[in-house]
């Protein structure tokens, strides 16, 4: 055995680190980004909400057209473009006179939108006349439409329609009537198709020539075009879905985002102090919850009352805080209080951490991210809302368009107009559907404990 | 669980309490005075109302009043009606809502219960790749135009049959009720679905069903005993509030349907500004759900022992 001395030993030296983390750490947000991005799903639903945002705030820069201003040339048509009329004179009144020949039920002159005018025989037996329009012909069940006009004078024997003409084909038809006003046999039908037709007066208000042309009478303009067709009184759809947009979108974004920010002061208060505050507090949340929600969002609708003029739209979003506020204010709270537990809040509080740096610092950036599941399902929730409370006539206030009380005018149309009601409910549906997939995806993306559940 | 009943049932009287005071002072801020109004009628129902309510009053003694029908049940007389009290009208309106939200609520429950085991029995494959396309158009599409475009299909099967085989609207017999039930359950149905389907996907890779299975028990029995059963239990859960979301759901069906119920009167009685009616229909409304939630919570107590145990 050698004696060892200092100089026979030496320091091992690392030639390179043995325990190292071999990627970049990934902070939480980035980290949940990451698992978002992989979720197509929600990033297509990210695109769409994008999209409808464009829609909102740009579409009206684009489509520079009066929600309100009314095409009374073109009332309740579908959408589509390149409408064509034929200028005419001014209207004049008639007096039943014609150079039209003929027997029978017959037309005076050329049938436009502006007026129809009819002449006919005298019927046998006829005390007085009664005459239909239809848009359908008169069957063996006698369908004869529409009663327009009635008249007790058998000598009366022309009539002039300028009652809601539009260019399609009708189908009139006069029935004799008895000193009664019972209807007798022998009616005459005629199918009359109208012709679309404007005024110079009207081309040159609504500006729809260049103003080095000169039209005469007989040639045809180009009417304004509605890529989305206009509504019952002749508004343009597309101007007014991205109105309604703005209304709806502005009650859907800034309700949630007002009354979630009262939950977190409200929840974070109660939890972190605790104790009987915290279960008054609460006691007081459970109210609210257990207030009718429908009901009071209405009663609440009545008791700020809309004064003349008003849209309704602040009213709205004071309600929807008053009564939505307890849900986020309960999950804030709870969260609060498991955060509080952790040791990690104990040490900070054994470095001499501040009560407001610890709120501040540790416990509001933690609750974030369920704070941010909860907004991007609120928000359909409210759009849901706006868009039943305008449905029913008890939220935005007309002329205002908003995409629910354009339903609402839209389902009295139905059936000769559908897209009226179709266009706004599609706008509801793809909003509802585009924040409620991506909130799918960042709760899975955000709420590690939620991961894999489905 | 007697004592667990009981202290809801308290709870729920004070909720109770507190909606009425809330729907009190809601009201009293509503601007305009409701005897000014032309619509109040004539003198006579004017010092009648004055003195049944003490609005010459100042506003607590006005509250006590108040308080004081309720308690005994007595909501008060119409404005726009004469003669006509809010108790008659709810007598009469309400029973077409409760039977339309229970078919709703049946139909809701049992479609939510079935597609959702369904969807997890079937998983990523076709039936729940339809069904929850379904779901998601059914959380997605508003009530309204659920409740239009089903009354447009309506209209299509009747012209091709020839007759009448469901009516468009209206109230009367069973077939009135179908369509607008299914329409009214359409939400609370999809909801329901994904729950059940996220309960169940849970319970099926638990180790009980693995040691049913290996022991030899069938398939359906699985099915029915096992999984079902303590699948059911989160819809139950849920079933309370879904009470509530659809009786006040059905505003807007009894509105497309022309249904006589209380949502449409209530509605009605908005645009009319009917104050005793406006009153009387948010306590009575407020108070049911909050008892047909304490009702759902103590039967619950009875389905899963685990509550029970816990109170």
């Amino acid at each position: 055995m050698t004696n060892l001395t200092s100089t026979d030993f030496e320091p091992i030296c690392h030639a390179q680190e043995i325990q190292g983390i071999s990627r970049p750490s990934l902070s939480y947000w980035r980290d949940a980004w990451i698992r978002l991005k992989a979720n197509k799903r929600a990033i297509s639903s990210l695109f769409l909400v994008i999209g409808l945002l464009l829609f909102t705030i740009v579409g009206p820069v684009i489509w520079n057209v009066d929600p309100a201003l009314q095409d009374l040339d073109q009332v309740g048509q579908p959408p589509g473009g390149g409408r064509l009329a034929v200028i005419v004179n001014e209207y004049e009144p008639w007096d039943g006179e014609s150079e039209a020949k003929g027997s029978g039920l017959r037309l005076a002159e050329n049938a436009t939108t502006m007026a129809v005018r009819l002449n006919w025989d005298n019927l046998s037996g006829a005390i007085g006349y009664r005459i239909y329009r239809n848009i359908f012909p008169v069957g063996p069940e006698r369908a004869y439409g529409i009663p327009l006009a009635e008249y007790f004078d058998n000598s009366v024997l022309y009539f002039e329609d300028r009652l809601d003409l539009k260019p399609r084909r009708y189908y009139y038809s006069v029935v004799p009537i008895d000193a009664t006003g019972v209807l007798l046999d022998g009616y005459q039908t005629i199918s009359v198709d109208v012709l679309r037709v404007t005024t110079l007066g009207e081309v040159e208000s609504q500006g729809l020539s260049a103003a080095n042309i000169n039209l005469i009478i007989g040639d045809s303009v180009n009417l304004a075009p509605h890529p989305l067709g206009t509504d019952y009184l002749g508004r343009d759809m597309l101007a007014r879905l991205m109105a309604g947009a703005r209304v709806s979108l502005f009650i859907g974004i800034g309700a949630p985002c007002l009354f979630i920010l009262f939950g977190i002061v409200y929840g974070s208060i109660a939890g972190f102090l605790g104790g009987r505050i915290d279960q008054i507090m609460m006691r007081f949340a459970d109210f609210v919850v257990a207030l009718p929600f429908l009901l009071f969002m209405i009663l609440f609708k009545i008791a700020f009352g809309i004064g003349p003029g008003e849209s309704g739209i602040f009213p709205m979003l004071v309600a929807l805080v008053i009564l939505m506020w307890p849900a986020t204010a309960r999950l804030v709270r709870g969260q609060i209080l498991q955060i509080r537990e952790q040791g990690y809040i104990g040490a900070s509080r054994l470095l001499g951490a501040k009560t407001n740096y610890l709120i501040l610092r540790h416990m509001l950036p933690n609750t974030l991210g369920v704070v941010l599941v909860t907004i991007t399902f609120a928000i359909p929730g409210a759009i849901f809302i706006e868009a039943f409370l305008s449905f029913i006539g008890m939220g935005v206030a007309p002329p205002t368009p908003s995409w629910g009380s354009m339903s609402n005018e839209g389902i009295k149309n139905m059936l000769t107009s559908p897209h009226e009601l179709i266009l706004p409910a599609i706008l509801i549906s793809v909003t509802v559907l585009a924040f409620n997939l991506l909130g799918d995806g960042l709760r899975d993306a955000l709420d590690a404990r939620l991961r894999n559940q489905e | 669980m007697f004592l667990f009943g009981l202290k809801r049932l308290l709870q729920g009287v004070v909720t109770v309490w507190f909606i009425a005071t809330a729907t009190f002072f809601a009201m009293h801020n509503v601007p305009g005075d409701p005897l000014l109004n032309e619509r109040a009628g004539s003198e006579a129902i004017k010092a009648n109302l004055e003195s049944k309510y003490g609005l010459d009053q100042p506003l607590s003694t006005q509250y006590f009043i108040y308080l004081r029908n309720l308690s005994r049940g007595d909501f008060g007389i119409s404005f726009t009606q004469e003669n006509r009290e809010v108790n008659d009208i709810i007598r009469e309106h309400f029973p077409v809502s409760a039977i339309l939200g229970i078919l709703a609520i049946v139909f809701a429950a049992t479609g939510g219960v079935l597609f959702g085991a369904l969807t997890a029995l079937y998983r990523n494959r076709l039936p729940d790749y339809i069904i929850m396309i379904l779901v998601i158009l059914g959380i997605s599409v508003p009530s309204f135009v659920i409740a239009a475009m089903s009354q447009l299909m309506l209209v299509g099967i009747n012209n091709m049959a020839g007759s009448t085989i469901l009516p468009v609207a209206g109230w009367g017999t069973i077939l009135h009720m179908l369509v607008p039930a299914l329409v009214l359950g359409l939400g609370t149905m999809a909801y329901l679905t994904r729950l059940m389907r996220s309960s169940m996907l849970e319970i099926i890779g638990s180790d009980y069903i693995r040691t049913a299975r290996s022991k030899g028990v069938p398939p359906s029995r699985i099915f029915a005993k096992h999984q079902l059963r303590n699948a059911i239990l989160p819809v139950v859960t849920v079933l309370g509030p879904s009470i509530a979301a659809i009786t006040t759901g059905g505003f807007v069906v009894e509105l497309v349907f022309a249904i006589p119920g209380l949502g449409r009167y209530f509605v009605q009685a908005v645009q009319q500004l009917d104050y005793t009616v406006i009153m009387g229909t948010t306590v009575f409304y407020g108070a049911f759900l909050v008892f047909m939630v304490i009702l759902v919570d103590i039967l619950y107590g009875f389905i899963d022992p685990r509550v029970r145990l816990e109170k």
